[in-house]
C-alpha cells in the first residue's frame, strides 16, 4: 500500500495546473540554452529530412506502419494474448497491470522476492509515467539509469525533457556541473568524450553489482513473443544480460503482430528519431538465459480507455521516436520540462489530458497548430488534429482559463453582430490611437510586452468600400 | 461567376490597404465580386480556442452573408481553412457544405481558378521573403512543404514569377512557423514573441527587405516583432504586390 504522506505528495502534483507559458518564459530566458536546444533539435530535424528523402517508399512506409498500428489496435486483446502465450512458452513470466501502481507493486514484489537492492536500468518512459523511479527508491532500491541522457538526468534530479534525448536541454558545461557534483569529474572539464567515458566508468561497476536489470520495449512481437529494444549505447544488452533477473515494462500499445513488420518499424524508427539509418543496436529478448529469470509487465495505464475514445484512439500508434518534438517550434523554444508532465511536445500534448484533464488543461494550447508534427510523424498520426479537438473538449468540460473564456464569450457576441462588430472596431481604433503608450505597452497586454501594436488606419475596409464602391453597384 | 469578397475581421479594422488590393486585383482581372456588407469573421478565433458554442453565431452569420455565390474569396490562409475545414459549429445542410466547398484563399483562387496567365501592372524590384502560413502551407497544400519530399511547386512564387523586378531570397527555415497563432500569441507570448523574432531574423539574415505573404496575421506579428527589434524591413501583402504595388 502507498504510505499516506506519498499519497498526499502525489496528489497535490496531481491538481496543480501546468502553466506552460510561465514555464516557456524562464526557459526563453537562458539565451544559451535555448539558442543550442533549438538549433540541436532543428539539425535532427534535417538529417530526419535527408533520411527520409533517401528512401523512395516513405511515404508507402509511414501508411504501412500506420495500417499495422491500427489493425493491432483494432483486434489488441487477441495479440496481447498471443505475446502471452508465446512468451510463456519461452519461459518468461507475464504480470499484467491495470494501473501504475499495480505496476509498480508487482515490481517491488519480484525484486523483494528476489532480495534485489540494486536494479541497472535502460531508458523507459514508462517507468516515468508510473513514477516508478522514487516508488522503488523509498522501499529501498538503489537504481542506476545506464543510458547516458537518462543518467544525466538522474543525477540532476530532473525527469527526462525529451523521450529520445532526455538532457538535449543541457549545455555540456551543465553536465560537467552536474557529474563534478556526483560522480566526481573536474568542473572545469566539459570535454565531451571525458565525460562520457567518466559516466561510463562510474557505472559500469553497477552492472556486476546489480541483482537485477530493467527496460522498456520498443515493441513486443506476438508471434514469437519477444521484447524488442532499440539503442545506441549498448546499456541494454548489459542491463539485460549481466544480471540474473530480468524485467521488461511494456504499454500494451507497442504489441506489433508479427516480426516481419519490424521491418517496417525499424526502418522508420531511427531516421525519424535522430536521422540516423537505424539504431547502433536492435536487441530480440526471447527467453531468459539459463539459471536466470525474464519478467515481462504488461501496463494498461488508461490505455485501453484511450482506445475507445473516437477522436483520439489514433495517439496509441505512437512509436515514441520524437520527431514531432524535434520539429515543434513551440517545443524547441520551451523546452520538454515546460509541459510537467512525462510526455512533452505535441504527441505529450495529446496524450497527457487523458492522465489528468485540468492539470494539462493548458498544454493544446501550447500549440500554434501549424501542422508540422502531424506529417513528420512516421505513423502518421493526426497531431494537431487531435489538439484542435482536446481544445474543445477541455472547453466543454469547462476547464478554459477564466479570461479566455469570458474574451471567447464577448468575442462571439460581438462577431455574431454586424452592429457591435462595428462599434467594437470604432472603438479599438479610438483606443488605440488616443490611448497613451503606457496604457497600450503595460504589463497587462501580452502583445505589446515584446511586440509593437499594429497602427491604427483611420478607415476600415468597409468604410472605404461604402465611400469608393458603394453608389457604383 | 459571383464571387463574394470576405475581408477578415483583422483586416478591416487593421490593414483596409490589403482588402483595397485585393477588391482592385479581381476587379482589374475581369470578376464580378460583391462584397456583403454585414460581414465580420469566419468564427476562428472561437473556434481555435475549442469555444463551439460561442463560435456558432459568429458561423450562422457568415452562412447568412455568404451563401449563394460561386465562390468565396478570402486573402487569408487561415480563414478559408477554418470556413472549409472547421466550419462545423451550426448544422451542416447542403447550403453550408456548398459554402464551405466554395471557399478560396486569395493564391488558389488566382491560381487554380483563374489561371492568371500575367500580372502586367505588377513590379515590385526588392529583395523578398515568402512567407507562406502554415494554414496555407499545410492545410491548402500551396507549396511542397519540407517535411514531405515531393516534388517542389510553389502556388504563391508561380504568381510572384509573373511580377516585374522580384527577387526572391530563401531564409534558412523557409516553412517553419513564425509563432502568430491566434490567441496563442497571447496567451502563449513568451514563445510566439520568440518564434517571431527567430523569423525575422533568418529573413534579415537571407538579405530580405520585405516579407511578402499571403497572410496578414502572420506579418502583423512579425511586423511588430520587427519594429520591437528595430529591424529594418518591410511587410506586404501577396495581394498589394500583385496588384501593381511599388513598394
Amino acid at each position: 500500500m502507498e504510505p499516506a504522506h506519498e499519497a498526499l505528495e502525489r496528489s497535490l502534483r496531481m491538481s496543480k495546473r501546468v502553466d506552460h507559458a510561465e514555464a516557456s518564459s524562464r526557459f526563453i530566458a537562458a539565451k544559451d540554452h535555448i539558442e543550442f536546444h533549438d538549433q540541436r533539435l532543428w539539425d535532427l530535424r534535417q538529417k530526419r529530412d535527408r533520411e527520409s528523402e533517401e528512401i523512395p517508399e516513405w511515404q508507402e512506409l509511414r501508411s504501412l506502419a500506420s495500417a499495422i498500428k491500427e489493425h493491432t489496435l483494432t483486434h489488441l486483446a487477441d495479440y496481447l494474448e498471443q505475446f502471452e502465450q508465446n512468451a510463456t512458452k519461452n519461459g518468461v513470466r507475464v504480470h499484467w497491470a491495470k494501473d501504475a501502481a499495480e505496476h509498480n507493486q508487482i515490481v517491488i514484489d519480484i525484486l523483494s522476492s528476489h532480495g534485489v537492492r540494486t536494479l541497472v536500468k535502460s531508458k523507459s518512459m514508462l517507468t516515468d509515467e508510473c513514477e516508478m523511479g522514487p516508488f522503488l527508491g523509498n522501499r529501498g532500491i538503489e537504481i542506476i539509469e545506464t543510458d547516458l541522457g537518462e543518467r544525466i538526468q538522474q543525477l540532476d534530479g530532473e525527469p527526462p525533457s525529451h523521450i529520445v534525448v532526455p538532457a538535449v536541454h543541457k549545455l555540456r558545461t551543465d553536465v560537467a556541473q552536474v557529474f563534478a557534483r556526483t560522480i566526481g569529474t573536474d568542473p572545469k572539464n566539459s570535454d565531451v568524450p571525458y565525460l562520457a567515458e567518466s559516466q561510463r566508468r562510474h557505472t559500469r561497476p553497477y552492472y556486476l553489482k546489480a541483482e537485477a536489470g530493467m527496460t522498456g520495449a520498443n515493441f513486443a512481437v506476438a508471434e514469437t513473443g519477444s521484447v524488442v529494444v532499440c539503442t545506441n549505447e549498448g546499456n541494454a544488452d548489459l542491463s539485460v544480460n549481466l544480471p540474473k533477473l530480468y524485467l521488461a515494462s511494456i504499454g500494451i500499445e507497442k504489441i506489433i503482430p508479427r516480426v516481419e513488420h519490424l521491418g517496417v518499424f525499424v526502418r522508420l524508427l531511427s531516421r525519424s528519431a535522430l536521422g540516423s539509418p537505424i539504431t547502433q543496436i536492435t536487441s530480440h529478448f526471447r527467453a531468459p538465459r539459463d539459471g536466470t529469470e525474464m519478467h515481462v509487465v504488461l501496463l494498461d495505464n488508461g490505455r485501453s480507455e484511450r482506445l475507445g475514445m473516437a477522436d483520439f484512439w489514433y495517439s496509441l500508434k505512437c512509436i515514441r521516436c520524437g520527431a514531432c518534438l524535434n520539429t515543434c517550434p513551440v517545443y524547441r523554444r520551451s523546452g520538454g520540462l515546460s509541459y510537467g508532465a512525462t510526455y512533452s511536445g505535441p504527441i505529450g500534448v495529446i496524450i497527457d489530458p487523458t492522465f489528468n484533464l485540468r492539470k494539462y488543461s493548458s498544454l493544446p494550447f501550447a500549440s500554434t497548430l501549424n501542422g508540422s508534427c502531424t506529417h513528420v510523424c512516421p505513423v502518421k498520426i493526426n497531431i494537431h488534429e487531435q489538439i484542435f479537438k482536446w481544445r474543445q473538449i477541455i472547453a466543454e468540460r469547462n476547464q478554459l482559463p477564466m479570461v479566455k473564456k469570458e474574451a471567447m464569450k464577448m468575442a462571439g457576441k460581438v462577431l455574431a453582430s454586424p452592429m457591435l462588430y462595428r462599434a467594437a472596431v470604432k472603438a479599438a481604433n479610438a483606443g488605440l490611437e488616443y490611448l497613451p503608450r503606457s496604457m497600450v505597452y503595460n504589463p497587462l497586454n501580452a502583445w505589446g510586452r515584446q511586440r509593437e501594436v499594429p497602427k491604427t488606419p483611420g478607415t476600415t475596409f468597409r468604410e472605404w468600400y461604402l465611400k469608393n464602391r458603394r453608389n457604383k453597384k | 461567376m459571383r464571387v463574394a469578397l470576405f475581408i477578415p475581421c483583422y483586416i478591416d479594422a487593421f490593414f483596409p490597404e490589403v482588402g483595397i488590393a485585393t477588391l482592385e486585383l479581381l476587379e482589374r482581372l475581369g470578376v464580378d465580386v460583391h462584397y456583403p456588407l454585414d460581414q465580420t469573421c469566419c468564427g476562428q478565433p472561437m473556434a481555435n480556442n475549442g469555444c463551439q458554442d460561442d463560435a456558432a453565431g459568429t458561423e450562422k452569420l457568415f452562412v447568412k452573408n455568404f451563401a449563394g455565390f460561386d465562390h468565396i474569396v478570402t486573402p487569408s490562409g487561415s480563414c478559408a481553412h477554418h470556413v472549409r475545414e472547421h466550419l462545423t459549429a451550426i448544422p451542416q445542410d447542403a447550403k453550408v457544405a456548398k459554402l464551405r466547398r466554395s471557399t478560396y484563399e486569395l493564391v488558389e483562387f488566382l491560381h487554380d481558378v483563374l489561371k492568371v496567365p500575367e500580372f502586367p501592372w505588377a513590379k515590385f524590384s526588392h529583395k523578398v521573403g515568402l512567407h507562406i502560413g502554415c494554414a496555407s502551407l499545410r492545410e491548402l497544400r500551396q507549396a511542397k512543404m519540407s517535411e514531405i519530399s515531393e516534388p517542389p511547386f510553389s502556388k504563391p512564387l508561380d504568381l510572384l514569377s509573373k511580377v516585374k523586378g522580384i527577387q526572391v531570397v530563401t531564409p534558412k527555415r523557409p516553412d517553419e512557423c513564425c509563432g502568430f497563432g491566434g490567441t496563442f500569441s497571447v496567451f502563449e507570448e513568451p514563445v510566439s514573441a520568440r518564434m517571431g523574432y527567430d523569423k525575422v531574423n533568418d529573413h534579415r539574415n537571407a538579405g530580405a527587405q520585405y516579407i511578402v505573404s499571403q497572410d496578414m496575421s502572420c506579418l502583423m506579428h512579425q511586423k511588430g516583432c520587427a519594429e520591437r527589434l528595430g529591424v529594418d524591413m518591410k511587410f506586404i501583402h501577396i495581394a498589394q504586390v500583385l496588384n501593381g504595388a511599388r513598394a
